[in-house]
Order: structure tokens, then sequence, then C-alpha cells
């Protein structure tokens, strides 16, 4: 019996290492934080000064832009990741199925500097061939822009929302697509009336996910967003966003108050990713339960 | 009636059209991508690249030879601390993962999947750069590490749950213990289940960084030691893709070129162990 207890024992062990980084995590963030929290309150969140000379900080901008690019990464990305996954769940003929699901992990396996890289020579090049000549836009497009960060991020979240989705429709029971076959309905109308209803939670979750995601993908948003504590409207305008920050500013933060508003704009983005991708899992488990939803992605 | 039912028809087709039609787009970046990168970075490489360190910003030629070992090193340091941990959590969450402890690790793991990598990198800056005040390959690869836990624990946990039961419940009633029967019958069974998640997790740390930012730094040199400032390939992309030179531009592409070609190279490899045992990726 003792090599059992042993075994599970180490086991346990190893498991529990998990729950433990994630607090970690938490805690080391928060003492960081600190000082600046202590300091500015809740004015961090919601001003827009970003002026390190004068050692004041208020991260309103990064929110923004990281909301902002989110957004738009999703508008584009969950037209085009619904159909992947309702194409490879239900219309997609065998032989397609394989090569097209492997073509969507790739997109999922390419490293974001490569996809930083792709935006700085191809992306934005054309963005500026596509929107410079615009009449009512004043003053140079240079191409760094929301619009980049945006449609970047969305080719980067297509492949985690299509996946898990794809796992959710797969989850929705025949009988449903059946039934709805058998009074008549077309392949669409089963699709759209009985299969996508009964997977709604999980593909609410699914687009969280990737929300998730976009909120916290560095490197390429880095690469292509224009890095400007500013808030614009326009999507042609600069953004940024806090993963970016912590990127560019983390190694040149001068004064420990500066460091601590960093580590603070970290806890911000770390809470709000623990809370959607919690959300996220929840809902997916509803519809595909205890499933490593897009495991595959991963 | 029939008219009704000709347009519900068309409306069908449509739809089905156009859903195939928008999953053509949802991949068409990743064959834009690839082609850039051959077109771009192929005609760069040789042999010089692949074995010559960098030479002085302006001057022309230089290769990536110190980023692909120190990336090697630190990607390799990363699976020895973090794979063996992360299948381990991986098998307990099979195993013995149906209480509520079993949830709640599940749980937080996939919320560590979703964590933001750039967090683990202060992370791993707090914990070990500044405590030694100086950049390592060593904090570099932890990070990764950190990185690659809940990745692995929960492919892991996946392909072992795969196993039937009645394998399990064979080896229990022949008087094995516990203990032997989750490791030479029941892990021993989803092995390469678990070797493809153990490299779609590596493939996937080798293309970070983010963590390795403000960890492993960077190095212009050739350099071995783990305990000090290590290139990464995706690093090194970075410098070059961000800096002014047209000439690290060209380097830029050709290594991405190679970070591309491992990490599908990986991803391939992963697949064939996957389909070699249960028929199916």
């Amino acid at each position: 019996m003792r090599p059992d207890r042993a075994y599970q024992a180490a086991l346990t062990g190893m498991a529990l290492l998990l729950p433990a980084l994630l607090l970690a995590l938490l805690v080391e963030l928060a003492v960081n934080a600190w000082p600046s929290i202590d300091r500015f309150g809740w004015s961090f969140v919601f001003t827009s000064t970003w002026d390190p000379v004068a050692d004041v900080y208020g991260a309103g901008p990064l929110i923004f832009g990281t909301l902002a690019s989110s957004f738009v990464a999703l508008v584009l990305a969950v037209p085009l990741a619904f159909s992947v996954a309702i194409f490879l769940s239900e219309f997609a003929p065998r032989w397609l199925k394989r090569p097209l699901g492997f073509l969507v992990e790739l997109l999922a396996a390419v490293p974001s500097v490569v996809y930083g890289l792709w935006g700085i020579f191809v992306l934005i090049p054309f963005l500026q061939g596509a929107f410079g000549w615009l009449p009512f836009f004043q003053g140079a497009f240079y191409g760094n822009s929301m619009l980049a960060g945006g449609i970047i991020l969305a080719v980067m979240v297509v492949p985690y929302i299509a996946a898990v989705s794809r796992e959710v429709l797969n989850a929705v029971p025949t009988t449903q697509r059946e039934a709805a076959l058998a009074l008549g309905a077309t392949r669409w109308e089963a699709v759209w009336m009985a299969v996508l209803p009964y997977g709604r939670a999980g593909l609410v979750g699914a687009v969280m996910l990737g929300l998730g995601r976009a909120l916290g993908e560095t490197m390429a948003v880095t690469m292509v967003i224009g890095n400007r504590h500013d808030i614009s409207f326009s999507l042609l305008q600069p953004g940024y966003t806090m993963a970016a920050a912590i990127a560019n500013e983390f190694s040149e933060a001068t004064t420990s108050l500066y460091l601590s508003a960093l580590f603070e704009v970290g806890l911000v983005l770390f809470v709000i990713t623990v809370l959607v991708n919690a959300a996220a899992r929840l809902l997916v488990w509803r519809t595909a339960p205890g499933r490593a939803v897009g495991s595959r992605a991963l | 009636m029939s008219r009704g039912r000709a347009r519900r028809r068309a409306v069908s087709a449509i739809m089905t059209g156009l859903v195939g039609l928008l999953s053509a787009v949802a991949v068409l970046p990743l064959v834009l991508i690839f082609s850039y990168l051959m077109f771009k970075g192929a005609s760069s490489l040789n042999l010089a690249f692949f074995l010559d360190n960098p030479v002085p910003a302006g001057q022309t030629g230089g290769g990536v030879a110190h980023a692909i070992v120190g990336s090697g090193i630190i990607v390799g340091l990363a699976a020895l601390i973090g794979l063996p941990v992360g299948i381990g959590a991986g098998i307990f969450l099979a195993e013995y993962g149906s209480g509520r402890l079993g949830w709640t690790v599940r749980f937080v793991a996939d919320v560590l999947n979703g964590t933001p990598s750039i967090i683990i990198g202060i992370f791993a800056w707090t914990w070990i750069v500044r405590p030694q005040r100086h950049f390592s390959g060593l904090a570099g690869a932890l990070a990764l590490a950190v990185i690659l836990v809940p990745l692995v624990a929960r492919t892991t946990e996946e392909m072992v749950r795969l196993v039937p039961h009645s394998l399990r419940e064979a080896a229990l009633a022949l008087g094995y213990p516990r203990w032997r029967t989750s490791l030479t019958i029941v892990v021993r069974t989803a092995l390469a289940g678990i070797v493809t998640g153990g490299l779609v997790g590596v493939a996937r740390v080798a293309g970070e960084t983010a963590p390795l930012l403000f960890t492993a730094l960077g190095n212009l040199n050739f350099s071995t030691h783990v305990n000090e400032p290590m290139q990464a390939l995706p690093l090194q992309i970075y410098v070059y893709a961000t800096g002014p030179f047209p000439e690290w531009h060209r380097l830029a592409w050709a290594a991405s070129l190679v970070l591309i070609l491992l990490v599908f190279g990986l991803a391939l490899v992963a697949r064939r162990v996957a389909a070699n045992r249960y028929g199916a990726g």
C-alpha cells in the first residue's frame, strides 16, 4: 500500500503546483503594484496622463486600447471562426476535414513575432495604400494603427475560437440534427435552428476564450499598433495596449514608481484575463463538460 | 408552398457556400504568411546563416547561430523542467481528478493557459532576475516552463482519459498495485498521446518572445552559459524586425522562416506520433 500512497502524493504535489502558481502570480503582481495602487488609487484606471518625467501614471489609454483592439479583432474574427467551425463539423466532406483542420492548427502555431514581422512589412504598407489617400484624413497615416493591431489580432484568435467552437458543435448530439431534418428542415436550417442554439453557451464561451487571447497578446500587437499613450476613436490612429506597454517600457522603467505602475498594468491585465477565461471555461463546460477545450489549438 | 421550399433550399445552399468561402478566407493568412516567408526568407538561407554569429550593425552578412543555440538551450531546459511536472499533474487529473481538488486544478490549468505570457515574463523577472541582479537564460527557461506546465497537464489528461477502463481493471484484477497499473499500463498505453501533447507544448513555447524579454534578454554574442543573458530566435527576430537596417529585415525574414519551419516541423511530428497510435490526428 505504501508505494501507492507515495505515487498519489507525488502526483498530487505536482498538481497542487498549478493553484499555487496562480496564487503566487496574483500576490507577486499585487505586492509590486502596491506603491502605485496606494499613490493613484482608482484614478490610475480612469486618467490618461502617462508621464514618467513627472512620475504620474494613468492607464486609461492602455485599458481603452486593449479593449478596443480586442473588440475590433472579435468583430473580424467571430464570423470567420464560426464559419470554420460550422463548416468543419457540419458540411465539410470527409477528405477536406483533416487538411483544413490541420491548417487551422498551424495558424495557431505561428509564433506571435512572425505575425508581427508580417504585419510590419506586408500588412501596414498594404493599409497605407488602402487608406492613405482618404481626403478627410488629416496628417500622415503611418499605418501603425488600431486597425492594424485589430487585424493581426483577428488572424491570431480565429484558430482558437474555431477550435473551441468546433468541439462545442461536435458535442451537440446528432439527434438534435436528425430531429430537425426529419421535420423537413434544410441542412442549413438544421444547423441554424437546432445545432447552434443548443451550443449557444459553449459558443459564447469560445468567443470569450478568443477575447482572453486577444487581450493578452503582446508581441504582434506591439509591433504594429503604434504604441502611443492616447485615446483616439479613429481606427486609423495609433493606439497602445497594456501588454504592449509592459513589453516596451518594463526594462526602461527608471523610477520605482514607474516600475510599480507597470506592475499595476500587469495586475489589471491579469485580473481581466483571469475573469474572462474563468467565465469562458464555465460556459464551454456547460456544453462540453470537462473538456480541455481547444487543446489542439494551444 | 413549393416556391417557399425552393427559396429555403436556395438559402441553405447559399449559406453552405458562404460558410465554406469564409473558412477559406480564415486560412488565407496562413498561406499568405508562409509564401511571404518563403519569398523573402528562403534566399538568405545558406550555411553561413546557420553557422555565423551577428556582425556589427550596418555591415552585411552574419547569421543567427547564437540564437539557434540559445533557443535550443532555453527551450530544452524549459522542457526538462516543465514536462515532468505537467505530465505528473495531467496524470493526477486523469487518475485521481474526479473530486473537488481535481475540478479546481483543471479549472486553474485552463485559466493559466489563458494568462498572457508577458505576465509570466514579469513574474519570472521578480522571482529570479531581480534577486540575482542579472538576466539569464535560466530565468527565460523557467518562464517558458511555467507556460508549459498547465498546457501539458491538460493534453496529458485528455490522452490518459482515452485509455479504456477495462485495461486498468484487468491489471488491478491481476494483482498489480495501483501505481504500477497507472505507470506501466495506463500511462504506457497513452504514451504516444502524451508525447504528442508535450511536442505541441514545446513547439508553442519555442515561438514565445514576450516571456523572454525581461528574463533571457538577448545577447549579440554566442553564449552557452545559462547564467548569463542568452539570445533566442524569437527575440532576435523581434530586434531585427523593429530595427532600422534593411540588412536586419532580411535576416528577420530568414530567421522567421527557420522558426516557423521548426514549429511546423514539431507540429507535424506530433501529428505523426498521434496518428500511429490512434489512427487519427
